[in-house]
């Protein structure tokens, strides 16, 4: 018992080690894909990493009428994504609290951190971090139903709402990977990592313009130790979200329980994953611009309907 | 004994309401709120009792109501709703102290609270049609009146008169079908009701039900039935509306359960998609007024009626699911439907107290005016922070247990083949997910805009923090958010219990398995599905902490720098100027979504430019002004309203005053008489 205790709370660990040092390393291989598509060179790809440490060693400055909420939603932020991803099932189907690690938990905790910074966006009362605050909480709104009922579809399929079940099931029954109800649900689910990892078609975290900003706005009055931190949650949300994507659709590689070669393996096959995925969406950027907000709300009902879909369809066929 | 104790806490209430009515005004506020606190505990006491032994308690006295007598019976399903209402109205009667101290406590208002409370701890332990009528009336009138206290102000006045109206007819809807299955079944007590049940005609049957569903369901602020609701909770005072929200709307819940599982029995399958489907429309209705509202109290009573659509979901689910044989599936809907609605009754209850302390120290509600709450009245934040967080179901809060288990409900039901149930079951996940979000973005507004930030008016910047009495008030509501949040074992046994009562057959410990192991953590019986709130809420506490003391070691490493952080002016394009005006308001934060739902909010917008007289190129001002009304309220009722004004003009013509005519009207009548009958 104690012994397979320890190897989940390792499992734990490495994920969360994981999800630290490979959300900064996934964005900098996305700024390195972009640049290398646009014909530059690009800043290496470890070059966010080296951003966050200089950031955390600055000094603390908190804007004029802040309270505080400024300081404290960071830390919500990171505990909140680093809650979701030591349950989660990411190197191996058997993280510590994987028991309490479901699909709706996960949106829950999730939402907790979005509500955080949306909230020390309005905290310290500026025209940006209001809009931020306000284009955000619409687009989470919207999309909040789709990610639901996506993987409301996957536990229909899988009879249960646990995701290490889910992953495991999948493992059980490759065909399915080409199920209709999969397709759809993995159609919407895109959608949906795009809009809440703040990525192009739904938010541009590159822009410079204050007006165009959603999430850069929320943080724009953010500095030194704090802004690292609630950066660093952003990119973490990412990792997370894009392995997520790639564990629940394409769980192959994953360790089943924690034997250390099998961990390093699971380790490796992950990164490769989700680098994929990073590089993938990096490309399709490139050639992307980014929606009209009042477009925004179109792709996330299209990703509703799909998800609405895939449950009709996984209720119809047999 | 839980028989003597309930009953002495109807005593007690009654005392209080004597003592709020007769005492001199320096002592009637604080003897009436003790005498009603009193009441709550004895009841909330003889509620406990009841739930946790499973026995049914029973009173009767012939001498109470002429005619009939009265007759009380506490079963584990009512039992529940007592002690909401007992947990609100103490925290309600404790909170009215400060708030009478400063406005003046009226002789009405300081005698009909005590009123109020007692009969919303009357009406579930009823037991028969007159006395649940009588109780369901007292209801209604001493509410009606402790929102008329308001009446100097238009809005108050207007708010009563839909409140009045649309719950005479709910009364009357009730009485109508009360009395048609008392009438086939030959007793008017329940007991009997439920006994004969089966041999009611089906149509008579279907009848009751729609009518005790359009009853019941005004009360609990089903769409379209909820126009009342957004009126009359913002305009009744502080505690007032906390106990309508928190504790009054439940009862609607609670009447349709005991109509249609209780004294029915069941019934068909269509009733309980009825009830599914008014729960959806109003979730998504409640929800979407809610994000657009700008006006504190409106927000938190559109709030309401997203909870309630949400309870009634799960409501109707469970009777579906039961109804067509899936009872394991069904108890678990019908669980997590009334922990909904007790964790409802605790954050709605919290919220809008603070509601009230904020209306009360800055004069407003409009959120447009608020703003820097949190500076100057912290512990009121605080409290209402808490509840925006339980509300939002964000973990380790109350809220997210009980959505858990919710979903949970309707996922489960899913195993049970039918195209019906099935698409119910799939627009309640629906509802549910697209209330979460707009929820989240409701509150967001209410909080970051009110309570933090500048503040936008000198009234707003003026506020002090209320008296103790008013925060204890809410602090008492704000514990069992946080509380139910992290043990939710601790009362869903005790629910289970309930739910098992209101489907008419025991779950636990009998033929049905029980659907949920409920202790440390939540499980779902005979699957992998569980949540440890306790744990989750260590995980964050210890992620809190690591975070925090990364950014310190690094800070220390980073050598002489002070721990204090700098303030520095806000980014403002290089721009050094930040004004209160620059702020976002609650509406500019609402326009993304009010844009997104405009067909169903049909907001009335209106854009004055007027340009300099020297050239229409420079603009001289321009005015704004966005107003949201209810389009219920204004494609339904206003042409009923104007249709009934029609015909009462038309029926004018024929009453003229002139007493020559009334004598031709009476010889013009007796002449007809005369002629028929012969």
């Amino acid at each position: 018992m104690s012994a397979s205790l320890l190897a989940s709370a390792g499992v734990s660990a490495i994920q969360l080690g994981a999800a630290v040092a490979g959300g900064p390393l996934l964005y900098g291989l996305m700024a390195k894909v972009r640049a290398r598509a646009e014909g530059r060179a690009g800043a290496p790809v470890r070059q966010p990493l080296l951003d966050l440490w200089k950031l955390l060693g600055k000094e603390r400055i908190h804007a004029g009428y802040s309270s505080v909420v400024l300081p404290l939603a960071p830390l919500v932020l990171i505990a909140s994504t680093a809650a979701a991803v030591v349950i989660a099932p990411l190197v191996s189907t058997g993280p510590a609290l994987g028991r309490t690690s479901d699909a709706f938990v996960m949106v829950f905790l999730l939402l907790l951190g979005s509500v955080a910074v949306a909230l020390a966006g309005l905290d310290a009362g500026t025209a940006f971090g209001g809009m931020g605050a306000s284009r955000a909480m619409t687009i989470g709104a919207l999309a909040e139903p789709a990610l639901l009922v996506a993987l409301l579809a996957l536990s229909i399929q899988a009879g249960t709402s646990n995701l290490p079940g889910i992953v495991s099931a999948t493992l059980a029954h490759p065909g399915w990977v080409a199920t209709p109800e999969r397709v759809l649900a993995l159609a919407a689910l895109v959608i949906v990592v795009l809009a809440e990892a703040g990525r192009i078609p739904v938010d541009n975290p590159s822009t410079h313009l204050e007006l165009t900003m959603i999430h850069e706005a929320m943080i724009l009055e953010y500095a030194g130790p704090e802004l690292a931190l609630v950066t660093l949650g952003g990119m973490m949300r990412l990792g997370l979200l894009l392995s997520l994507l790639s564990n629940l659709f394409f769980p192959w590689g994953i360790a089943a329980m924690g034997s250390i070669p099998r961990l390093v393996l699971g380790l490796t096959v992950l990164a490769a994953k989700t680098g994929a995925i990073a590089g993938v969406i990096a490309v399709a950027e490139v050639s992307a611009a980014k929606l009209r907000l009042f477009r925004v709300p179109e792709i996330l009902s299209a990703a509703f309907v799909l998800s609405v879909l895939a449950v009709v369809t996984g209720l119809v066929l047999p | 004994m839980s028989a003597a104790l309930f009953l002495g806490a109807l005593g007690l209430g009654a005392a209080g309401s004597l003592a709020g009515a007769a005492l001199p005004p320096r002592a009637r506020g604080g003897v009436a709120a003790l005498l009603t606190a009193g009441a709550c505990t004895a009841a909330f006491a003889a509620a406990a009792r009841v739930l946790a032994s499973g026995v049914t308690v029973t009173a009767s006295s012939a001498q109470i109501l002429p005619l009939t007598g009265a007759t009380l019976s506490l079963d584990p399903l009512g039992a529940v709703f007592v002690i909401t209402a007992a947990v609100v109205g103490a925290a309600a009667s404790c909170y009215a102290v400060g708030y009478a101290a400063r406005g003046g406590g009226s002789r009405a208002a300081t005698g009909l609270l005590p009123l109020f409370v007692t009969s919303l701890l009357l009406v579930p332990a009823a037991a028969s049609i007159t006395t649940f009528m009588a109780a369901w009336e007292l209801m209604a009138l001493s509410s009606l009146l402790l929102l008329l206290t308001g009446h100097r102000r238009r809005e108050a006045r207007d708010a009563a008169q839909w409140y009045a109206v649309m719950t005479h007819a709910g009364a009357a809807a009730i009485l109508l079908a009360l009395v048609l299955l008392g009438a086939h079944a030959g007793g008017q007590s329940f007991a009997a009701i439920q006994a004969h049940a089966g041999g009611i005609p089906p149509a008579v049957r279907s009848l009751a039900f729609v009518l005790a569903l359009a009853g019941f369901g005004s009360k609990a602020g089903a769409v379209p039935l909820h126009v009342w609701l957004p009126r009359a909770h913002p305009e009744a005072p502080g505690p007032v509306s906390a106990l309508m929200s928190g504790a009054m709307v439940n009862l609607g819940v609670y009447g349709i359960v005991r109509t249609g599982d209780g004294l029915l029995g069941g019934g068909e399958l269509w009733w309980w998609l009825a009830v599914a489907g008014l729960g959806v429309a109003s979730a998504l209705f409640g929800g979407i007024h809610a994000a657009a509202s700008a006006d504190l109290k409106r927000l938190l009573a559109y709030s309401t009626v997203d909870n309630m659509g949400l309870v009634l979901t799960g409501v109707g689910a469970a009777g579906a699911l039961a109804v067509t044989g899936h009872r394991v599936p069904a108890a678990l809907a019908m669980i997590a439907a009334l922990f909904q609605l007790v964790n409802h009754s605790a954050f709605k209850g919290c919220l809008f107290l603070a509601a009230g302390s904020v209306q009360r120290a800055a004069g407003t509600r409009d959120l447009d005016s608020l703003g820097g709450l949190l500076r100057r009245l912290p512990v009121t934040t605080t409290l209402f922070g808490i509840g925006a967080l339980s509300i939002c179901a964000l973990p380790p809060f109350s809220g997210f247990a009980s959505e858990w288990l919710l979903l949970q409900g309707f996922l489960r039901g899913f195993t049970a083949h039918g195209a019906a149930t099935a698409t119910a079951l799939l627009a309640g996940v629906a509802a549910l997910a697209l209330t979460g979000g707009l929820t989240a973005a409701a509150f967001v507004k209410a909080f970051g805009i009110g309570f933090l930030g500048q503040p936008r008016t000198p009234s707003a910047a003026a506020a002090g923090e209320v008296g103790p009495a008013m925060l204890a008030g809410t602090a008492m509501l704000a514990v069992p958010c946080l509380v139910l949040g992290v043990v939710p074992g601790a009362v869903v046994p005790l629910l289970a219990r309930a739910a098992g009562t209101a489907l008419g057959r025991p779950v636990a410990g009998g033929a049905v398995p029980d659907p949920l192991r409920a202790g440390a953590s939540l499980a779902i019986a005979g699957s992998t599905d569980v949540i440890q709130p306790a744990l989750l809420a260590a995980v964050l506490l210890a992620g809190l902490v690591l975070a925090w003391g990364l950014v310190r070691l690094r800070a220390r490493a980073g050598a002489e720098r002070g721990h204090r952080a700098r303030r520095a002016e806000a980014w403002g394009c290089g721009r050094e100027l930040q004004t209160a005006r620059m702020q976002y308001t609650a509406t500019s934060f609402a326009e993304p979504l009010q844009r997104v739902f405009d067909d169903v909010l049909r907001p009335d917008r209106d854009l004055d430019v007027s340009h300099l007289a020297e050239s229409r190129y420079f603009e001289q001002a321009v005015t704004y002004r966005s107003r949201i009304d209810d389009a219920v309220e204004r494609g339904a009722y206003r042409p009923l309203i104007a249709g009934v004004r029609r015909w009462g003009e038309v029926a004018r013509r024929a009453q003229n005053g002139s007493v020559h005519r009334y004598l031709a009207y009476g010889f013009a009548a007796l002449v007809i008489l005369l002629v028929v009958l012969a």
